[in-house]
């Protein structure tokens, strides 16, 4: 069980209020329309799924309801660092 | 004189009239007694039972081991029927009068008796891999009698009608284990200023101190450890949880506690002798069958923890190491000095070090006869010279070979360790000591893979996780005296990394008169030269694995200590091989030529002993299992004959059985031709609901929906299509444009919650630069779909100040005016076809609205009607239902719905790219069309396959499946809906149904539109000519609150400031309050305001307009919460059982507000002052999260009264 530092609430959370919205920063692109079924299928379904640090999307779910970025280490569980998105 | 028999109550010192309390038990049938204080395992000792299981494999006769968590022979079950519970170790389980007891494993099944006889020799490791597997066929057979044969107990044959309670704890620094360095650690930690919890598994704190004999500063270890206890209970900032065996540590130092027996015992016997806090208490009414919770599962959050888990000593291993009499050193001390029990007449002492000579010391001062076998060519260190000194027989250089008797030892065979003449020496109990295991199990969970120490000659922990430390006889220290400095010192440490640094000296750890140890030397296993059956040494008794096995497997090619684990299922009992895993590495290294370090040790898994189910459900069983939301209209359901569907977590009426006997076909023909004839309610609160304000909140909809709202005029409604971004359709739904900028969506019942976290994730993430909020408000609006020709007559005689004309009331029109006196939204729009009018109104009046409509629908015969009906009359109109007729899988074009997708947006709505996808452009993609049966009363299954063949040859190609399939009173006949690759070329084509029952149905394929009523051809009949009286609304008896959001800039602080009287908290996490207003901060740019109630409009209006055309929302939300009070000394309790929030008040003083879950729902906790807390629920959750936390007091002894719903 996480303890996950909102950086909203600024405070320690258990896991349990959150829930994990997949890799973070990925952009929507700006003109889907003018891109190849390839590179529309890179973005809808491919992830990077590193083995360590891991930039992930996560929501405070169960408490103020916003997104955040989270650094996480995919082996120790590590989190390393939590940010507004835009500050991180 | 000294005792005779087991008991040694005149050693003890006790005279007849000291004695504890006599209990009586029964064990495998016999009636015996045993008192207080005693373990089950003390008590059978006392009786002297010798005999406590067979083994597993080869049915041997089985005593007690060992003291502790490590038994591997005396597994019991306790209890009877219900109460049952399996696989308790009798040595951790107190005794209670009366108590019913059996073992585990009473002997081998017949199957197994018969085998072992015959093939006893030949049941080496793996056997039943090698034996049962061929023919493959006779496994299931063997199966079964290995099952009956293993001794895994009987499951108990009832419904476990104990409570099992749940906690959230926190601390600064837990403490796992109250031995010297356990206690050592908390009292330094605690003296720091930290919040402190110890746990020890024990019913009381000492661990070893209390069968040692060791002085400690002057006193006792038990005087020691008791003067310990008091300072620690004393202190209201350390938690002393005792019976409570920390099972795992995971994550981010959250620990599993799982404590004993916990709501049944006076505070009298409680460390300390203090009540412990949240312990729970017979209510004051004193009901006396009461018996309170009988386990509690702790979810602590320790900010640092310090594991003082201690040591479990070594057997050594030699043949004949089974036999009933043959116990761990300590465990001997510790029955004699805990219990005054005496687990034989003449103890043979086998050791490799000298502490274990303090068993040979403290049997000889009981008065009975002691022979010492030190494998150590010279004993010569200062225990070893008080023994010889008190006359006891040392023999050096010697090991015990091997043991005689079988159901009791009989003698042993003692011989040099060189080799040469076995000599037999008489006793009848043999205490062997190889050394101690430290308990790294919490430690090795983390991830820390245990090391081995040549020189402390164990496996130690490894590099501690992040503010995990170690101390004590874990880290390898086997003086008490060590043990204490390491303690003192770590606990301090521990505090200090919390931020806790007290005076800065660090408390001195007391001097004892422990004596000086000469060195151990390694010893794992004595071999025997004719190893045969009376000769097995065997390394896991619980899973009978011996010397040989571990050999074998070694032979075999098995060097990795992982598979020959797995091979011998060497630690694989509920033990988890405590006593024999490190003999079985030790063992496999010497067969494998390596060292023990090379070897390495198997990983740890939680839990570190056997946690029931019980304890891991806790509360969240029966009626609390899965919450169920309820509407406002809930019991009017209920009352009225509603048959319940669960949708979500609601439940809503399927039907209602008017009639006595009346079944569903009856009673969803009964109200479909209501619905189409005359005029039908349906209660559609469940709904998903979610307001949409801001400037921009038109250019949001258009870009999660695949059609146009920038032109909806205000006032207008419209059906909308939401897709995910790979093309399928996500959700639909009815969105209203209320103002302007605001619009309220409708999302599906089930889809509600996904659907909002789903808009805010690109809100959020994606178009932060769009000036708009969404708010939910599925609770605060209760919603009556009024259906059918004569709607409009019911509704307009209790609705005045809105025109239904069809002229002025159009079809997909939105108009806000009072029904029933309530101020009301009112939409005419429609899932049936028929006429209809969806009446919104805050769900405070939600009830009070349904009755008034059912009272002015009366000469209407207007009939309630549930889900069913409601499926029936849609399919009637080929409207789907996503996820009854969509499965993930579909885009709008499959369903028909091309016409709905605008895809010239010019921002690309989501999922727009995806349609033109080569996979969604497949002509033979599954489509939506209708199906008439050819008879028109059979029903086609939904889901049944399609085929074009009634009886086609397997493989048979499927042409689609069935969605929904309804008799239709409307249509006189059978229809369905179904998805049918390329079905909407196909129409008139004959399709068939196979049924499982080999029945075939077929059936034509038609378009998917069935019914066309003329919507706007109602009854002739003018509404009711007398508008029927309506009653004033009630005077309010709750809090009005609002949902305010904005940017934060000082022009909107400043209006907002203003109305409410009060400034908005920055701060996040704290609330604002004066005598009318509380205000709480949500979220950096979100507040719930609560307020008297009757004022929310007024302060919805000045708000509006104060803040007009910059980024704000403000949503009354006064329907869709409600507040509860709870008051009192068990009040933090109650929610500690609720929530993981941390409300202690160093972390939550009056003026905190936290927005968290509340066991299955979430809520807003807000603390008002010290013990009362604000608790802001949704309205659908309300009764659960009520019934919850009053149940939560009961448990703790509180009284319910402390729970107060306000609104």
């Amino acid at each position: 069980m996480l303890l996950i530092r909102c950086p909203h609430c600024d405070e320690e959370r258990s896991e349990e209020e959150f829930t994990c919205a997949g890799e973070g920063g990925i952009r929507r692109p700006e003109n889907p329309g003018e891109l190849s079924d390839e590179e529309w299928a890179d973005y809808l379904h491919f992830r990077t799924n590193p083995k360590g640090r891991h930039r992930e999307n996560w929501c405070h779910s169960a408490g103020c309801r916003r997104h955040f970025d989270v650094v996480r280490d995919t082996v120790t569980y590590v989190i390393h660092s939590t940010a507004r998105i835009g500050d991180g | 004189m000294a005792d005779t028999g087991r008991r040694l109550w005149k050693g003890a010192g006790l005279s007849s009239r000291d004695r504890p309390k006599p209990l009586a038990l029964t064990f495998n049938g016999e009636r015996l007694m045993g008192c207080r204080g005693d373990t089950l395992a003390s008590a059978l000792i006392a009786n002297g039972i010798d005999v406590v299981g067979h083994s597993f494999k080869y049915g041997r006769p089985r005593g007690i081991v060992g003291y502790g968590a490590e038994e591997p022979n005396a597994i019991v079950q306790v209890g009877e029927a219900a109460l049952r519970t399996p696989n308790l170790p009798a040595t951790q389980v107190e005794l209670e009068d009366g108590m019913v007891a059996t073992s585990a494993t009473r002997g081998p099944g017949a199957a197994m008796a018969a085998l072992a006889g015959t093939f006893g020799r030949l049941l080496p490791a793996g056997f039943h891999y090698k034996t049962f597997m061929r023919p493959q066929r006779l496994w299931g057979f063997w199966e079964k009698r290995l099952r009956e044969a293993a001794g895994l107990g009987d499951v108990p044959d009832g419904a476990d009608p104990d409570i099992y309670d749940r906690r959230h704890g926190h601390c600064d620094v837990l403490v796992v284990g109250g031995g010297p360095a356990g206690l050592a650690a908390a009292l330094s930690a605690s003296r720091a200023g930290a919040r402190v919890m110890l746990v020890d598994e024990n019913a009381e704190l000492g661990g070893m101190l209390r069968s040692s004999s060791i002085a400690i500063g002057g006193e006792s270890g038990g005087d020691w450890t008791r003067c310990a206890a008091a300072e620690l209970a004393d202190n209201p900032d350390v938690e002393l949880l005792t019976r409570a065996t920390a099972f795992g540590l995971y994550d981010h130092n959250f620990v599993g506690i799982v404590e004993r027996d916990a709501g049944r015992l006076p505070p009298s016997e409680t460390p300390g002798g203090r009540a412990r806090e949240g312990a729970p208490r017979p209510p004051p009414d004193g009901g006396s069958d009461w018996r309170g919770p009988r386990q509690r599962m702790h979810h602590v959050r320790a900010r640092q923890v310090v594991l003082a888990c201690g040591a479990i000593e070594r057997p050594i291993v030699f043949a004949g190491n089974d036999v009933p009499g043959v116990m761990m050193a300590s465990a001997v001390s510790a029955y004699v000095a805990r219990h005054a029990v005496a687990p034989g007449e003449r103890l043979l002492l086998f050791a490799n070090n000298d502490p274990a000579y303090d068993t040979a010391l403290a049997w000889h001062r009981i008065g009975r006869e002691v022979t010492v076998v030190d494998a150590r060519s010279a004993a010569d260190g200062s225990r070893p010279d008080r023994a010889r000194a008190a006359g006891i027989d040392v023999r050096a250089g010697c090991v015990v070979r091997e043991v005689h008797g079988r159901r009791r030892v009989r003698g042993v065979g003692v011989a040099p360790i060189g080799g040469g003449k076995v000599e037999r020496l008489d006793c009848d109990l043999v205490a062997s000591s190889g050394g101690w295991n430290p308990v790294v199990h919490l430690s090795a969970q983390t991830g820390a893979r245990p090391q081995w120490s040549e020189s402390a000659r164990a496996f130690l922990p490894g590099p501690p996780a992040g503010g995990v430390h170690h101390a004590g006889a874990i880290n390898g220290h086997e003086s008490t005296s060590e043990c204490m400095r390491d303690g003192f010192r770590t606990g301090a440490q521990a505090a200090r990394l919390a931020g806790f640094d007290g005076s800065g000296d660090e408390p001195e750890a007391p001097a004892t008169d422990e004596p000086s140890s000469a060195p151990s030397e390694a010893l794992f296993l004595v071999p025997h030269p004719r190893p045969g059956r009376e000769s097995k040494q065997f390394v896991d008794m619980q899973l009978d694995v011996t010397v040989a096995d571990v050999e074998l497997a070694a032979r075999e090619g098995y060097r990795s200590v992982e598979h020959a684990k797995r091979y011998t299922a060497l630690g694989f009992g509920t033990d988890q091989g405590k006593l024999g895993n490190v003999n079985g590495v030790a063992i496999l290294a010497n067969a494998l030529g390596q060292g023990i370090g090379e070897t390495g040790t198997t990983m740890f898994r939680p839990p570190y002993t056997p946690v029931t189910f019980g304890a891991m459900a806790g509360r969240d069983v029966g009626r609390f299992f899965d919450p169920v939301r309820q509407t406002p209209m809930h019991g009017w359901h209920g009352a009225h004959g509603a048959v319940w569907e669960d949708v979500g977590r609601w439940k809503r009426p399927r039907y209602y059985a008017r009639i006595d006997g009346e079944g569903m076909d009856e009673a969803v023909r009964r109200e479909c031709l209501a619905a189409r004839g005359g005029v039908a309610m349906l209660d559609a609160s469940t709904l998903g609901k979610i307001d949409v304000q801001g400037p921009d909140a038109a250019v949001f909809l258009d870009r999660v929906y695949t059609n146009g709202f920038r032109r909806l005029a205000v006032g207008r409604c419209r059906y909308g299509l939401m897709l995910r971004e790979d093309g399928t359709i996500f959700d639909d739904g009815v969105t209203v444009r209320v103002a302007e900028n605001r619009y309220l969506m409708h999302t599906t019942t089930g889809n509600a919650e996904a659907v909002l976290a789903w808009l805010e994730l690109w809100r959020q993430t994606e178009w932060p630069e769009l000036r708009v909020h969404l708010t939910s408000v599925t609770d605060h609006w209760a919603t009556a779909a009024v259906v059918g020709p004569k709607s409009r007559a019911v509704l307009g005689s209790i609705c005045t100040d809105i025109d239904l004309s069809p002229e002025a009331f159009r079809f997909m029109d939105f108009r806000a005016g009072h029904v029933a006196g309530v101020p009301a939204q009112v939409y005419r729009i429609s899932f049936s076809g028929e006429l209809s009018f969806e009446v919104n109104v805050s769900a405070q009046h939600g009830l009070r609205v349904w009755e008034a409509l059912m009272e002015a629908g009366a000469d209407f015969s207007i009939t309630p009607y549930g889900t069913e009906t409601m499926h029936v009359l849609r399919a009637e109109m080929g409207f789907i239902i996503v996820g009854q007729d969509t499965d993930g899988s579909m885009t709008p074009d499959d369903m028909g719905l091309a016409n709905l997708v605008r895809s010239g947006k010019r921002f690309g709505f989501l999922g727009d790219r995806s349609l033109s996808l080569p996979e969604h452009q497949r002509p033979d993609r599954l489509q939506l069309v209708g199906l008439e049966p050819l008879n028109p009363s059979a029903v086609l299954p939904e889901g049944v396959q399609l085929v074009t063949e009634p009886h086609p040859k397997p493989p048979a190609r499927m042409h689609g499946h069935v969605t929904s399939s309804y008799l239709s009173a409307t249509l006189g006949r059978s229809f369905a809906l179904a998805m049918v690759k390329g079905g909407r070329e196909r129409i008139g084509e004959t399709l068939y149904g196979p049924q499982v029952d080999g029945r075939v149905i077929p059936a034509r394929v038609v378009p998917s539109v069935f019914h066309k009523p003329a919507m706007e051809v109602e009854d002739a009949a003018a509404p009711s000519a007398e508008p029927a009286r309506v009653e004033p609304l009630p005077a309010p008896t709750t809090s009005a609150m609002l949902n305010l959001r904005g940017d934060g800039t000082e022009e909107f602080r400043n209006a907002a400031s203003a109305i409410l009287g009060l400034a908005l908290p920055d701060e996040p996490c704290t609330s604002a309050r004066n005598s009318g207003v509380a205000i709480h901060w949500l979220a950096p740019d979100e507040w719930l305001i609560v307020a008297p109630c009757g004022d929310e409009a007024e302060v919805e209006r000045r708000l509006r307009a104060a803040t007009s055309g910059s980024n704000f929302a403000v949503t009354d939300v006064t329907g869709a919460y409600v507040l509860l009070h709870l008051i009192g000394p068990h009040a933090r309790n109650a929610l500690a059982s609720a929530t993981p929030c941390d409300l202690h008040p160093r972390n939550f003083p009056p003026g905190r507000c936290v927005q968290t879950t509340l066991a299955k729902t979430q809520a807003v906790i807000a603390a008002t002052a010290e013990g009362a807390f604000e608790i802001i629920v949704r309205r659908s959750y309300a009764h659960y999260a009520q019934a919850w936390l009053i149940d939560a007091l009961n448990n703790i002894g509180g009284n319910p009264d402390a729970l107060q719903r306000l609104s």
